[in-house]
């Protein structure tokens, strides 16, 4: 009998909504990541995208890279132009120019289109209870333009615009949480993802479709490219960041935490060492690190309910 | 049925009949009642939209620019700050083609903190593509928004309404609000060949690479020029229908003036006053009201223009280190003319100050006492520095 999740591997769906031939980097698994949730959520969908990789790549006229609705209206309001959308489709169906058919709307952007400058859009949907779900792709900095830290890089990193020099060790704030914010506003479904567990990801994203009301998603999304790392390296990077607690998976179902990773976690080094942008972290940072990280997991395990 | 409405309902009413059925829309003075108004007509059930109450002006362009984008005729106001956080949407709804229309209300742009009339908010977005029409009464603003979404709908490009905080937003007018059957008949419902559909997946504003978007920037200036002949056709079509005929602009005593008073908004109403008392004492005298600023009815003007002597343009407004607005598109479009009138170019009214009949007056004798304009435009009703 082969193992479970090579069989599960055989249910996806074969379709592609998100086509090869885009223009992502080689390894880029922010890519796989939108390759998934587009499979996850199947052809009655409509996709609202921030500017960032994912729309430049995909969308190069005359060409699309997309095998649904897709709309791009600039950076910071992906949540409202799904918003629109929602609205547009409401209308349409009270006005029974198209059959109700439960369209999913998505709304996706980078890091920096959801953590900094379309927040106010996002909490604003969130709020209004749109039925939609958003999914944040977090590669932790502004890849587009080059590397620029956003308010999800995390601490330690050394990027563009946070370069580690000699007085300044790379970045010095701690990632903004994003799914803690989406969990403020007290919408139906809140999960964390990464394509190095697609199954997981995909369950998870079919979940968030499947609620009514807003759902957020937020998937670390490993940038060979900014995270300076061999492209092939990119999906082990990923299951690092989980098996580490740095990236904890989990999913908070009308405001219940659930884990879905909760074993021993490996040390932080192993998943700071290989990457690039952390190569001068000292071991000192790394202890901090390190610290950071066994508290925010241990809190994050109380949430979930286990016993202290 | 003739009802007393302030400007702001009369901009509700043109929405509600022209049967929006979403609106995306933030609150700000001096615009508030026409989301107000909105807001009780979608409660109450008198009209059957979708109210987004985003969080911004900026999230209101975008959602009505996705659910123009799915084939849902849309709607939103704004005013002053409003207007400007949502600049970079306005280029985004003219670029993608949208007939969303929408109703400003001027209002002076901050610093210093001021909600009363001023053109400055609208003409600031004089190059993001949308038609603007400045309208000057509460009847105007109704016709406006319906002729809106015709004009919007032929040439796919958003249409502004522009009209004066408090004088028009606040002010109560009779004003003749037509039977939804007529409406109905006259104004066709949005049909859109391209949207967002699931069963015919397109892609849309996506990336464009220099070898398509001058093209692409080359049929938005087109779509311009065809709306110069649409706006006519369609005021004019709207007149047969409802008995009040518009245009892109409008002549009152041109015909034989040598002098042509040129106004736009509510400041046109005591301009009116004012030419027909110079009238009375035999002055040549004409009023060329400017309805429509973009498209810019160049030819018009020309033809207007042509063989008068002098001009006199009052501008509620000013291009800071240029002058007013108006009288420099004037200029620009009567320039490569063999025999063209001397423009005098005055700023009035800024930051809701009255431009009264009597002002307008004292604007005329000082260019009857003048051998030619100033090279700049000259700031009328100022008091005195210390």
């Amino acid at each position: 009998m082969e193992p479970l999740n090579i069989y599960a591997s055989r249910l996806v769906n074969k379709q592609e909504y998100f086509t090869p031939g885009h223009k992502a980097c080689q390894g880029c698994a922010e890519a796989l990541a939108v390759r998934l949730v587009a499979k996850a959520l199947g052809p009655n969908t409509v996709v609202a995208s921030a500017t960032g990789c994912m729309e430049v790549v995909s969308s190069a006229y005359p060409h699309t890279s997309w095998g649904v609705p897709w709309i791009h209206v600039a950076f910071e309001n992906a949540a409202a132009v799904a918003s629109g959308v929602e609205a547009g489709f409401k209308a349409l169906v009270r006005k029974g120019k198209i059959p109700d058919q439960k369209t999913t709307i998505l709304g996706m952007g980078g890091d920096g289109a959801t953590a900094d400058i379309g927040f106010q859009a996002l909490s604003g949907a969130l709020e209004r209870g749109h039925d939609f779900v958003y999914v944040c792709y977090d590669n932790e900095a502004y890849m587009n333009t080059g590397i620029q830290r956003s308010s999800s890089t995390p601490y330690g990193a050394s990027t563009t615009t946070s370069p580690a020099g000699k007085v300044k060790p790379g970045q010095l704030t701690w990632k903004k949480n994003m799914a803690a914010i989406a969990v403020a506003h007290e919408i139906p479904y809140v999960a964390t993802a990464c394509a190095s567990y697609p199954m997981d990801l995909i369950e998870k994203v079919e979940k968030a479709a499947a609620m009514e009301g807003p759902a957020y998603v937020h998937i670390l999304s490993v940038c060979p490219t900014g995270w300076r790392i061999p492209t092939k390296k990119a999906i082990w990077i990923g299951r690092l960041a989980v098996e580490t607690g740095v990236f904890p998976l989990f999913e908070v179902v009308n405001g219940r935490y659930k884990l879905s990773f909760d074993q021993e976690l490996r040390p932080v080094k192993e998943y700071l060492k290989p990457q690039g942008r952390f190569r001068h972290l000292t071991d000192e940072m790394i202890d901090t690190i390190q610290k950071r990280t066994n508290s925010d997991f241990e809190k994050l395990r109380i949430k979930a309910g286990a016993k202290t | 049925m003739k009802k007393v409405l302030m400007g702001n309902h009369a901009a509700s009413w043109g929405a509600k009949l022209s049967r929006v059925r979403m609106i995306a829309a933030y609150p700000i003075t001096p615009q508030t009642h026409i989301v107000e108004e909105l807001s009780e007509m979608c409660s109450d059930g008198r009209l059957d939209a979708k109210f987004l109450k985003v969080e911004s002006e900026h999230s209101a362009m975008a959602s009505v620019i996705a659910s123009e984008t799915t084939g849902v005729r849309s709607f939103t106001a704004s005013s002053s700050n409003g207007l400007a956080l949502m600049h970079e949407m306005l280029h985004w709804a003219a670029g993608a083609r949208l007939p969303i229309v929408m109703v400003n209300v001027n209002r002076a742009l901050a610093p210093g903190w001021n909600i009363w009339a001023d053109q400055g908010d609208s003409l600031a977005q004089r190059d993001t593509g949308w038609i603007q029409i400045y309208v000057e009464d509460n009847q105007e603003v109704l016709d406006s928004v319906i002729q809106g979404y015709r004009i919007a709908e032929q040439v796919n490009l958003p249409v502004m309404v522009c009209y004066d905080a408090f004088f028009l937003s606040h002010t109560y007018e009779p004003v003749d609000i037509p039977d939804q059957e007529s409406v109905d008949s006259w104004l066709p419902s949005f049909e859109p060949d391209n949207f967002l559909d699931p069963e015919n997946p397109k892609a849309y504003y996506g990336l464009v690479m220099p070898d398509n978007y001058m093209e692409m920037r080359y049929r938005l200036q087109q779509a311009h020029e065809a709306a110069k002949r649409v706006v006519s056709e369609v005021g004019n079509s709207f007149g047969n229908h409802f008995g009040r005929p518009y245009d892109l602009v409008e002549t009152i005593h041109c015909d034989d003036a040598e002098t042509v008073l040129i106004t736009s908004s509510s400041a046109t109403s005591p301009a009116r006053l004012v030419v027909d008392k110079l009238r009375d004492a035999g002055r040549k005298i004409g009023l060329l009201k400017m309805r429509v600023f973009r498209p810019f009815p160049t030819e018009i003007v020309q033809e207007i223009l042509g063989n008068k002597k002098t001009a006199i343009v009052i501008d509620r407004n000013c291009s800071w280190g240029k002058g007013g607005i108006f009288a420099d598109e004037i200029k620009g479009a009567i320039n490569n003319l063999s025999n063209r009138p001397m423009v005098y170019s005055f700023i009035a009214g800024l930051g809701g100050r009255g431009i009264t009949p009597d002002l307008i007056e004292d604007i005329v004798k000082q260019v009857e006492n003048s051998e030619s304009p100033a090279t700049s435009s000259e700031w009328i009703g100022l008091k005195p520095f210390n």
